[in-house]
């Protein structure tokens, strides 16, 4: 039964079940990103200066986008665990690993739409202005730093599911394992913003950083999920 | 192992025994008989403090490592390994702690400044935090079970996430010396009496995080069957008290 074909009807299955459920209740939308964007309002109080803004908003736009990812990877598994959902998942004989790679996709795709919403919230707000090649420099860095997020928050979710202090427990472990996605979608994103006069070409290699990231936690987490959260 | 024999065997206190002896000479010699650095004068004593504790630490972390994956590649998971694991990772971490504040203080002392964004100070920064991570990881509620394999996983996802930060870190920043007694191309530049007593920090440190995690282990032994039994033993009790048999 788990052969690869069915492994991904089961990956796009569970994504598809994940992302219905929150178009259905719109946390996302009604929620998550309006507490995304007061997290960026609320960094341009704290640093009441447009050109320190305009020089920091790569790295705002990215620590905005994790403070955001604790919220949903959190929501991702109250999910599974409020009805055992998780658990029904697993007596029906699914195959863990598809179930983190559905929940993954799920997770990057909302992550995605959040990025987006923050992106334009930095050229907005912050006065930021890009080239073409910055906005697709940009996009890139979203893109593949998105995927790397979105492994790692599943697997940390995954853990933390179920766990009494789940809220708490969650930070503690998530935000150290994401530091090098925050130092290369920052320096990538800098690049592509242009800020401090850093040169478009300057992103790239950071953005294979955060590929190899995005590839080392996929395979860990596909290989990992199942001793997880299984009890 | 009777009720009231503690921790300890005769092999533990003559171990014990060795470690005080041990402590004892490492702070005559780094505090009284080694010299005074040229440069840094008597802040270079920190060194035989903050060198062995980091040491330790890198120890500690490796055998919580080789611990969890000996535990998850078994067929019979003895839950031995993993209460290794768990004692080597909490003295890790208290040693990390004793490297990171020596190191800071030997910072404001040499380079005028409690931490500098370096990237070894940073990755091992990093490294802390992780290892506290792993340490509420083991506090979560569940069986002695899936204590051990949760753990064992965070243990192993940890040694993945550990080269990573490091990397990422070292990519975004350094400044700190290089190591000055491990690089091959430089000449030892400390002077013997300096050096042994590093070694012998080294040394003491290494026997002193072996006698804590055997103590450390017997304890979460302990602990586990005090969780085991003490529900039956209650029950029991209670239900001699109602005179049920």
């Amino acid at each position: 039964m788990s052969s690869v074909k069915s492994r991904r009807t089961i990956a796009v299955a569970v994504a598809r079940k994940d992302l219905s459920i929150e178009w259905n209740s719109r946390i996302l939308t009604n929620q998550v990103a309006p507490f995304a964007a007061i997290v960026m309002v609320m960094f341009a109080f704290a640093l009441d200066n447009e050109g320190i803004l305009q020089r920091v908003a790569p790295g705002l736009m990215w620590l905005a986008t994790l403070f955001s990812m604790l919220i949903v990877v959190q929501r991702s598994f109250t999910v599974e665990s409020a009805d055992g959902a998780l658990d029904a998942l697993r007596v029906a004989g699914v195959d863990t690993g598809a179930i983190f790679v559905g929940k993954s996709l799920a997770l990057m795709v909302q992550l995605f739409v959040l990025e987006i919403l923050l992106l334009a919230t930095a050229v907005v707000l912050y006065g930021v202005e890009m080239t073409a090649v910055g906005l697709l420099e940009a996009f890139v860095t979203m893109v593949v730093a998105t995927a790397g997020l979105g492994c790692v928050g599943t697997l940390y979710g995954g853990l933390a599911a179920g766990a009494k202090g789940r809220e708490t427990l969650l930070p503690l472990l998530l935000l150290p394992v994401v530091a090098p996605v925050l130092i290369g979608a920052t320096r990538a994103t800098e690049a592509a913003f242009g800020s401090g006069g850093t040169a478009v070409s300057e992103g790239w290699p950071w953005i294979g950083l955060l590929a190899v990231f995005a590839v080392i936690f996929a395979v860990a987490g596909t290989v990992a999920f199942g001793p997880l959260v299984d009890e | 192992m009777t009720p009231n024999s503690g921790t300890g065997t005769s092999a533990t206190r003559r171990l014990g025994v060795l470690v005080i002896v041990l402590v004892i000479s490492l702070a005559l010699f780094g505090l009284q008989f080694s010299a005074e650095d040229v440069v840094q004068g008597s802040t270079v004593r920190i060194m035989y403090v903050h060198v062995p504790s980091i040491w330790t630490a890198y120890i500690a972390f490796f055998l919580t490592a080789v611990c969890s994956g000996v535990y998850l590649s078994r067929r019979q998971r003895s839950l031995a390994w993993d209460r290794v694991a768990g004692a080597s990772a909490e003295i890790g971490v208290l040693f990390v702690a004793v490297s990171l504040v020596t190191g800071s203080l030997w910072g404001r002392l040499t380079w005028g400044t409690y931490w500098v964004w370096d990237a070894r100070l940073t990755s091992t920064a990093f490294l802390f935090i992780t290892y506290v991570g792993y340490l509420a990881v083991r506090r979560l509620d569940g069986t002695h079970r899936q204590r051990a394999r949760r753990s064992s996983v965070m243990a192993l996802l940890a040694v993945l996430e550990i080269p990573l930060v490091h990397f990422s870190v070292n990519l975004w920043r350094s400044l700190h010396q290089d190591a000055s007694v491990a690089d091959p191309n430089a000449k030892v530049k400390l002077d013997g009496l300096m050096l042994f007593s590093l070694f012998l920090g080294l040394v003491t440190f290494t026997l002193l995080f072996v006698w804590l995690v055997l103590h450390r282990q017997r304890t979460m032994l302990l602990e586990d069957s005090f969780a085991d039994r003490g529900l039956d033993v209650a029950i029991a009790e209670r239900r001699n008290e109602a005179g049920v048999q």
